[in-house]
């Protein structure tokens, strides 16, 4: 459970009444800015390093950076897409340790070593991996935005399935999770495609759920 | 090339490509991540830095103080541009509200400032350090009820046919109700993004997301003053539109301030929290509709009143841009009133007026419906009209909107429907059935292209944009048909200003009207190529060119052959009523405890003409039909009356149907051809899948429960006291 909001203002209160605090009252605005930079309480940049699509890449970030601007912004695999940043509509999701995850809502600091796989690493043009050839033939996008992250949840869909991991939607928890429209629709429910490709994405994901059973 | 007479045959008549189901050309581009986007445009500005815009934090009011020093001197802070630094920028095409510059806050999160960083981090972090001092306006009455009760019945009315007061005394049948549509946010899947170099300060080169290149390219060009040919802009990928990326947005003006602060490309994506209010949404509208007819099902009188809002200048929403042309009816009176309103910009989205407009009155049709105790598809169908009913002089091109409603009811199982309402259960689930016309305009604009023949491969160049609407892939089509060469010998070169200009993604014109004018550019490059073969009558197939005595591959003429050419429309079509023509049957399920709304069964048959890719053509209408299904149950824009903005303002809280929402979903595609339209006998399709829609599902939830919800979206709160007894 978190604290009380009224506890956290305290917190936030009690620091305004400290000497930093009455510094900046004394110093014009802009040299306060500068005097705050000139002095960081630790290191702002981390140097982590990425697995990424089977690749060792070592890169220093801002602390602040995201997976996903870390994927886009430093490594330039620009195929994640950044939709909304907020962790509202999916276009980010790619995977980390083999589990699918919205790269806007972690941190690149919090994945030093880890396996990330994006949509560069599942398929290119001239070798499309099947969900990617069955989302091109079932029309399952149109402006191609949020595609690269409805394939990566789409692929991962069909494994979680596979591992009994239960959705809202299951209905015995002791039985063998059938591959249903349902299921599936359920689970792709974080990955908006505002196009409406729904029905072609959910017929891309039954075809290679069918194709590799 | 001029279209001056309806086309009687063609070579489309015969077609072996268009028309024919195709992938998208630019499917493997996609669904690998390497269609390079505005933001990502590593291939041309690989060392652009980055911006953050800051928006204005009042409703209306002024700016009267702003420091920005803090933020300059953040680290990595390339560059700061304040409003207050800068007059007005001038506006572009369409722009209702001023993009930047000057001290007037017109709309909340209305762009002030910019902030170009060496990293996207530090762009974000500076622009929180910028100190602004407001001076709000005065309160607005944000009150669009209050200002519909207001303006009832005043202004000239912008349709009266006959005598509708006497119709109204006279009926034995009248309907007369309020509806309500909320505002709507495009909510497309890419933020508004630019990346611009402009480092010099004189040649600029945009990238950018934008639906209509040429319309950018001028409004660019007037709103910084300089020469167009100065400017190149590009959009060869956009992630989604529906008209919120037709006119020149923040994001490109703010990349293009702070390139030139900076001295370097500068790339800019509003944060999504910022789109709803910065940019432009859907108006909510208020609608009275009263309908007057005779026991048979003749209508005898259509009343149709509305308001919207806009900003100052602007054009609100219409509702009513159906009424005039829609259904029969003896006498009519059709008044749209935009009220002006300090809020964000009101502009063009997806079926623009006739999307909240058909919101109601499919409503309204099947009241009548019911008072008259007569089916509601038959009872459109006894309204249907082959002429304008304002001007009977001028027929329709070509509607068959009977035969959408008939073919739609037989292939639902409409006659299987329980008739009563409330009275179909599954389980806990109430099931009910409903029907909505759909209609939607049938524009063209003029359109051009460049085609070029190459070594046996065919070049198009046109600024045409793909919103996801197929442009690549139909416009390759188009090609290929006239040339009569495969498709994978076509390369398509899109979005680009340096090509010739088109008519751009729009108002489901782009289809029918860039695919017109390949088509022309692609006859002047037969003509051109006969020419200088010297044949007569020659004919191109199966990539040969033949005529008289010759008979050679076009890939054995070694010189390149280039054409430019546009189709421009003659006034012929004025002689006509132009439209597409649809129905939607849905079926709903409405929880008998909780009135949790879900859509189990959705059909579409459309009317409009030649469709030129069945594939695309029916991703258009699904796509529509989801979207309808937002409209219907969850999308609505949460305005704070005090404070002048939309408080949902992200995609947490404008809730736009997801998988979950989606049942299965069938299109059918009426085989017609409307020669009086374009070349290719086809219209746009991308906007009437949603129209009607919404209506289709209120209907259905009425015939589930019997409840008569008139105002959208159709959550529980507004009928869960009114359900069934259990």
């Amino acid at each position: 459970m978190s604290p009380p909001i009224d506890f956290k203002l305290r917190r936030r209160t009690l620091l305004a009444g400290t000497a930093a605090a009455a510094a900046f009252a004394s110093v014009p605005r802009g040299e306060a800015a500068a005097q705050t930079q000139s002095k960081p309480a630790g290191p702002e940049t981390t140097t982590v390093t990425l697995n990424v699509n089977g690749e060792a890449r070592k890169l220093t970030v801002d602390n602040r950076t995201t997976l996903l601007d870390a994927l886009r912004e430093h490594l330039k695999l620009t195929g994640t897409k950044k939709g909304c940043d907020h962790g509202q509509c999916g276009a980010c999701t790619c995977t980390v340790n083999g589990e699918r995850i919205n790269s806007c809502l972690s941190l690149a600091v919090m994945h030093d070593g880890d396996e990330v796989q994006t949509i560069e690493g599942i398929g290119q043009p001239e070798s499309m991996d099947p969900m990617q050839a069955a989302f091109v033939e079932h029309d399952g996008f149109q402006c191609g935005y949020c595609t690269p992250g409805q394939i990566q949840s789409a692929r991962k869909v069909i494994e979680e399935i596979r591992a009994g991991i239960p959705s809202h939607v299951t209905g015995d928890l002791t039985a063998e999770i059938a591959i249903t429209d349902a299921e599936i629709r359920e689970r792709m429910s974080g990955n908006i495609c505002r196009c409406g490709a729904y029905a072609n994405i959910l017929a891309a994901i039954t075809q290679v759920a069918e194709e590799s059973a | 090339m001029k279209f001056t007479q309806p086309v009687d045959s063609n070579l489309f008549d015969d077609a072996k490509v268009v028309g024919k189901p195709m992938q998208r050309i630019d499917g493997p581009l996609k669904v690998t991540g390497t269609a390079p986007y505005a933001y990502e445009r590593n291939d041309a500005a690989p060392d652009a830095l980055y911006g953050y815009p800051l928006g204005a934090a009042i409703g209306h009011g002024r700016i009267t103080r702003m420091d920005a020093e803090a933020a300059r001197s953040a680290p990595g802070v390339r560059a700061v541009v304040t409003t207050l630094e800068i007059d007005p920028l001038e506006k572009g095409i369409n722009n209702v509200a001023r993009l930047f510059g000057g001290a007037e806050v017109q709309h909340y999160h209305q762009a002030i400032a910019v902030v170009v960083a060496d990293t996207f981090e530090q762009a974000r972090a500076a622009s929180a350090l910028i100190e602004v001092d407001y001076e709000e306006g005065t309160p607005a009455d944000l009150d669009l009820d209050a200002a519909f009760e207001r303006m009832q019945g005043t202004g000239e009315p912008d349709t009266l046919v006959g005598d509708v007061e006497a119709a109204f005394r006279d009926a034995p049948h009248v309907i007369d109700q309020m509806y309500h549509t909320p505002a709507e946010s495009h909510t497309m899947m890419e933020p508004h993004a630019s990346t611009v170099d402009w480092s010099d300060g004189e040649d600029m080169t945009v990238w950018t997301s934008n639906q209509m290149i040429n319309v950018n390219l001028k409004s660019i060009a007037a709103t910084f003053g300089i020469d167009r040919e100065r400017i190149r802009v590009e959009s060869p990928y956009v992630g989604g539109g529906f008209g919120s990326k037709l006119w020149l947005r923040a994001d490109a003006v703010l990349a293009a301030l702070g390139s030139r602060a900076a001295g370097v490309p500068v790339k800019l994506a509003l944060p999504r929290p910022m789109v709803m209010n910065n940019t432009t949404h859907r108006s909510a509208t208020v609608q009275r509709i009263r309908l007057a007819a005779r026991a048979d099902g003749h209508l005898t009188g259509i009343w149709h009143e509305a308001a919207a809002y806009c900003l100052p200048g602007g054009r609100g929403e219409n509702p009513t841009a159906q009424t005039p042309i829609f259904y029969a009816g003896d006498t009519r009176r059709v008044k749209n009133h935009v009220v002006d309103m300090p809020l964000p910009e009101t502009a063009d989205m997806r079926a623009p007026g006739e999307a909240s407009g058909l919101m109601a009155l499919e409503i309204a049709m099947d009241e009548m419906a019911e008072a008259l105790d007569m089916d509601p598809v038959q009872f459109r169908i006894i309204n249907d009209t082959q002429v304008d009913p304002a001007n009977p002089d001028i027929p329709f091109s070509d509607r068959h909107f009977v035969e959408c409603l008939e073919r739609g009811a037989e292939a639902f199982g409409w006659s299987k429907r329980n008739t009563t309402p409330g009275e179909q259960r599954d389980g806990d689930w109430l099931i009910g059935h409903g029907v909505a016309g759909a209609y939607r305009g049938a524009l063209v604009l003029p359109s051009g292209a460049r085609a070029i023949l190459d070594g046996g491969k065919l070049i198009i160049e046109t600024d045409m944009t793909d919103i996801g609407t197929g442009s690549y892939t139909i416009l390759a089509q188009t090609a290929a048909e006239t040339m009569g060469m495969d498709v994978a010998d076509v390369e398509m070169r899109l979005a680009n200003s340096a090509f010739p200009a088109s008519s751009g993604s729009g108002g489901q014109f782009g289809a029918p009207s860039s695919a017109s004018g390949v088509y022309a550019a692609c006859m002047a490059l037969r003509d051109k190529i006969a020419g200088n073969l010297g044949i007569e009558d020659a004919s191109f197939n199966g990539g040969r060119v033949t005529g008289g005595d010759t008979d050679m591959a076009l890939s054995e003429i070694n010189e390149e052959v280039s054409t430019e050419d546009a189709i421009q429309w003659g006034d012929f079509q004025k002689d006509y009523a132009m439209g597409t023509f649809g129905a939607h049957f849905v079926e709903v399920g409405v929880h008998a405890y909780t009135g949790e709304t879900r859509v189990r069964r959705m059909l579409a048959v459309c009317d409009a003409g030649r469709i030129i890719n069945p594939i695309t053509a029916r991703s258009q209408v699904i796509g529509g039909m989801v979207m309808g299904v937002g409209a219907a149950l969850s999308e609505d824009m949460a305005l704070d009356r005090g404070r002048g903005f939309f408080a949902n303002h992200d995609m947490a809280n404008y809730e736009v149907a997801v998988h979950a929402d989606i049942p299965e979903q069938e299109v059918i595609f009426l085989d017609t051809l409307d020669g009086v339209a374009t070349p290719l006998k086809a219209k746009g399709v991308g906007e009437l899948g949603l129209c009607g829609v919404a209506a289709a599902i209120a209907n259905g939830l009425y015939n589930a429960t019997g409840i008569r919800v008139r105002d959208y979206p159709l959550t529980m709160d507004k009928f869960i006291d009114r359900l069934p007894a259990i």
